[in-house]
């Protein structure tokens, strides 16, 4: 018989406001087969768990329902508690009338039956629970980051610090990111190159670390400590091996005016580039879209016949490759949300209205201007330039809801690099709010006001248009004084807001990683699990999960770095043991599982009698490869396979004790 | 309101909602996280995914008096288990033409998408579902169960 115990809890008061706690306790504890029921204020604290331990050995339970949040929150800290006390853990079950109860509904008595209801539900599960023991599987102690940019080059870094195999994967023919092409950093006014460069070669050059460049992500397979990652490797038409990054094929290539991407289109690179001076690797490949010899399929080929190493290779291809890989560390980044929507600001139709990396380009030395600040529609200085704070963010309209974080610090650093590198220039801030929390930001944002001039006006754009002498109009509001503002300006630069790299959702769905409502990555909690996925060995670094900055992008890497080493510290994995099962006597070998299988888990299997006489084949699942979706049970014709943790019995006595 | 005979108490439905794991248990848990307030007449069970669905639980629910069913998981691509929605989603397609065979009738039968992130869908459906079942009647297939 099952002995079952019934732990409620209050949470506080974020439970028992709504429910009916001790009343709850009482009707537990004359279901069948509850032999003990208990209410607390916070059964997950110390004391509670304490509870529950005690009544397993107490009460001799062989099965627990614990009645609070959702599993997704402590299904782990009370299976835990429940091992500790000698139970197995698989053995306990959770009732969750706190998300789908208590915070969602405010009538006391039908959230009491309502969570009596549910809690009945999990009881007659429980009394058919079985003890599971976790499947031990073998960890491949190497991680590949996903984007090479400075979250994904700290995670590597961190990674192989700790003395494992990292496998660094970029779409681009360089690394380095977004933080290559910024000019000084916040707060501190560091240049970016400066800092950051370093540890491109360091990441070149580590031992553990395996470099691929200009590849892209085609497949994820298998799961925590066992991925393989299909990687297609693009043509680059330059052998890396054979090529030494002299430089005499661009300096011939006759395709020299493609706009720059690095250079946010400021500058031109030919066909055959390096994105930038101080890339890594430091060797080009052909952009086949713009290339003559790739593009009509003969002629041209002066690089070819330029390149001293014979390096250039107008024959090469895609290369699939697969790499098995333990952990896997997504540093996708972000992307610029486009002001074209924003028809009264121009519409991205005005030259002289661009963006924050545009800026940024003007203000770097290594870019097009060589860091003079110069407008784009005809290279003069611009004597007033207006910067204007969200653009496109917290616009659920037009834009994007949210607040993108880096922008009010960043137009500060723009503000205060003009006004650094123009003394006569002025610097007129548009904003909404002034959002500068973090170690030295807001005083960084008084200098830039106080000590550097800017003059900051609180208050909308409505509009931006070009007059006939080619003066950029900015027609805003100055709430503070309550009255409307016109500035004539040179140069127009928009804070456009941070939103998710393109081609970010559907890796996510290769690797089972949840996306918000504005596509960045779901964290496991936004708390307590802020770099972890719901997909066990999938960890987030930077800013594909939220907008970041630069310490919280490295910080939030160097996070991804401990977990990851965290995982292979250990030999073998433990796994749940939620997996299938097959009765080999009912098994007809329709072959309807096998095919079902999402994982192609279920095998043929031949039962033989004892002379070793083949007398069926019947399925049978690799508990191994078998992620227990359950799907095959339910496919299966003659009711033979069944799912642990989740048996026909279970569900059905659940469904059944609903009234 | 005063209940008489004249003025009976609203029926209110039972519905049983059959969701997995990933994308709509975690989608709910974002309405409660959220506090968006639904019609307390849903009772969830959790399963892996909608692939795990016989059938027969949904016939289960409706004999052991659930007056509508919902069935939700993650949406076409999304699935955690990479295609056992497709699989729950083809099931349902045949399913669905042998409710009125049943006597159930397909007005009572209800299958969604919701991931992780819709929280907000998630309350408003239930509020949807229960408006539905509520004008669709009690679901007297089995009378023993509906004894007052």
């Amino acid at each position: 018989m099952a002995r079952v115990g019934v732990f409620i809890c209050h949470c506080g008061e974020n439970i028992a406001r709504t429910v009916d706690c001790p009343s709850l306790a009482a009707a537990a504890a004359r279901l069948d087969g509850v032999v003990h029921a208990a209410d607390y204020k916070y059964m997950c604290s110390d004391p509670g768990q304490t509870m529950v331990r005690e009544a397993i050995v107490k009460h001799q339970l062989t099965g627990v329902v614990v009645a609070a949040c959702s599993p997704r929150m402590h299904e782990r800290t009370f299976r835990s508690a429940a091992a500790a006390a000698g139970l197995n853990p698989y053995l306990l079950e959770m009732a969750n009338i706190r998300e789908h109860c208590s915070w969602v509904h405010s009538d006391k008595a039908a959230a009491t039956a309502k969570a009596l209801d549910l809690l009945r539900m999990m009881v007659e599960k429980v009394r058919r629970n079985r003890a599971l023991t976790p499947i031990r599987v073998p960890v491949e102690p190497t991680a590949m980051v996903i984007g090479g940019g400075i979250a994904g080059i700290q995670a590597a870094l961190d990674i192989a610090a700790g003395g494992k195999k990292v496998v660094l994967v970029d779409r681009s023919p360089s690394i380095g990111g977004h933080m290559a092409r910024l000019s000084e950093t916040f707060p501190t006014l560091d240049c970016s190159q400066c800092i950051l460069t370093p540890r491109m070669v360091e990441a070149a050059t580590h031992p553990n670390i395996t470099l691929m460049t200009y590849s892209e992500v085609d497949a994820v397979d298998g799961f925590v400590g066992n991925f393989e990652v299909t990687i297609r490797r693009k043509a680059r038409y330059v052998d890396p091996a054979v090529c030494t990054g002299c430089g005499e094929c661009w300096a011939k290539c006759p395709q020299k005016k493609i706009a720059s991407e690095f250079d946010a289109g400021l500058g031109l690179r030919a066909a055959i580039y390096r994105p930038f001076p101080q890339a890594v690797p430091n060797k080009p490949v052909i952009d086949a879209a713009h290339c003559i010899r790739l593009t009509r399929g003969k002629g041209c080929e002066l690089c070819r016949k330029a390149c001293p190493r014979d390096a250039i290779h107008f024959d090469d291809a895609d290369a699939i490759q697969k790499v098995k890989v333990g952990a896997i560390v997504l540093a996708t980044g972000f992307d610029l949300w486009d002001h074209a929507a924003y028809g009264e600001y121009g519409g991205g139709r005005l030259t002289d209205v661009i963006n924050g990396f545009q800026f940024e380009r003007l203000a770097s030395a290594s870019g097009p201007t060589g860091g003079e600040i110069r407008r784009p529609s005809d290279g003069q200085t611009p004597k007033t330039i207006v910067f204007v704070q969200c653009c496109g963010s917290r616009d659920e309209k037009q834009g994007l809801p949210y607040c993108s974080k880096i922008c009010c610090m960043y137009t500060a650093k723009h503000a205060m690099l003009y006004r650094h590198k123009v003394h006569d220039g002025r610097a007129v801030v548009f904003y909404m709010d002034i959002r500068s929390a973090g170690k030295g930001y807001d005083e960084f944002v008084r200098r830039a006001i106080e000590a550097d001039g800017a003059q900051y006006v609180r208050g909308r754009v409505s509009r931006i248009y070009r007059r006939h002498d080619g003066k950029l109009i900015v027609r805003g509001a100055d709430t503070l004084a309550g009255e409307a503002v016109t500035v004539e300006a040179d140069l127009v630069v928009l804070a456009d807001a941070v939103r998710p790299r393109a081609g970010a959702r559907p890796l996510a769905q290769m690797l089972g990683v949840g996306s918000d409502a504005n596509g960045f990555y779901s964290e496991a909690h936004p708390k307590l699990r802020p770099v972890e996925t719901a997909a066990a060995g999938v960890f987030l670094a930077g800013a594909c999960q939220a907008p970041k900055d630069i310490p919280d992008t490295v910080a939030s890497a160097s996070a991804c770095a401990a977990k990851v080493l965290g995982l292979f510290a250990a030999p073998q994995l433990e796994r749940e043991p939620i997996v299938a099962r097959v009765n080999r006597e009912l098994c007809a070998h329709c072959r309807a599982c096998i095919k079902g299988c999402p994982y192609g888990a279920i095998e043929d299997f031949e039962v033989k009698d004892r002379k070793g006489n083949l007398v069926k084949v019947v399925a049978s699942v690799n508990e191994g490869l078998c992620q227990g979706c359950g799907t095959c049970a339910a496919i299966c014709r003659s009711n033979s396979i069944d799912l642990d943790g989740f048996t026909d019995e279970q569900i059905f006595a659940q469904i059944a004790t609903m009234e | 309101m005063i209940e008489s005979a004249d003025n009976p108490a609203p029926f209110e439905p039972r519905i049983t909602a059959f969701v997995c794991t990933w994308c709509t248990y975690a989608g709910a848990d974002l309405a409660g996280t959220s506090r968006l307030a639904y019609p307390p007449n849903v009772r969830i069970v959790k399963l892996p995914c909608t692939g795990r669905i016989n059938p027969l639980f949904i016939l289960k629910a409706f004999e052991g008096g659930a007056d509508a069913v919902l069935v939700s998981g993650c949406h076409p691509g999304d699935c955690h288990y990479t295609s056992g929605n497709y699989h729950a989603r083809r099931r349902w397609a045949m399913f669905r033409k042998l409710m009125d065979l049943a006597g159930i009738g397909e007005d009572r039968l209800f299958f969604s998408w919701i991931s992780a992130a819709e929280g907000g869908k998630f309350a408003s459906l239930i509020g949807q579902v229960t408006e539905q079942a509520r004008s669709a009647g009690p679901f007297a297939a089995n009378p023993a169960r509906r004894q007052p």
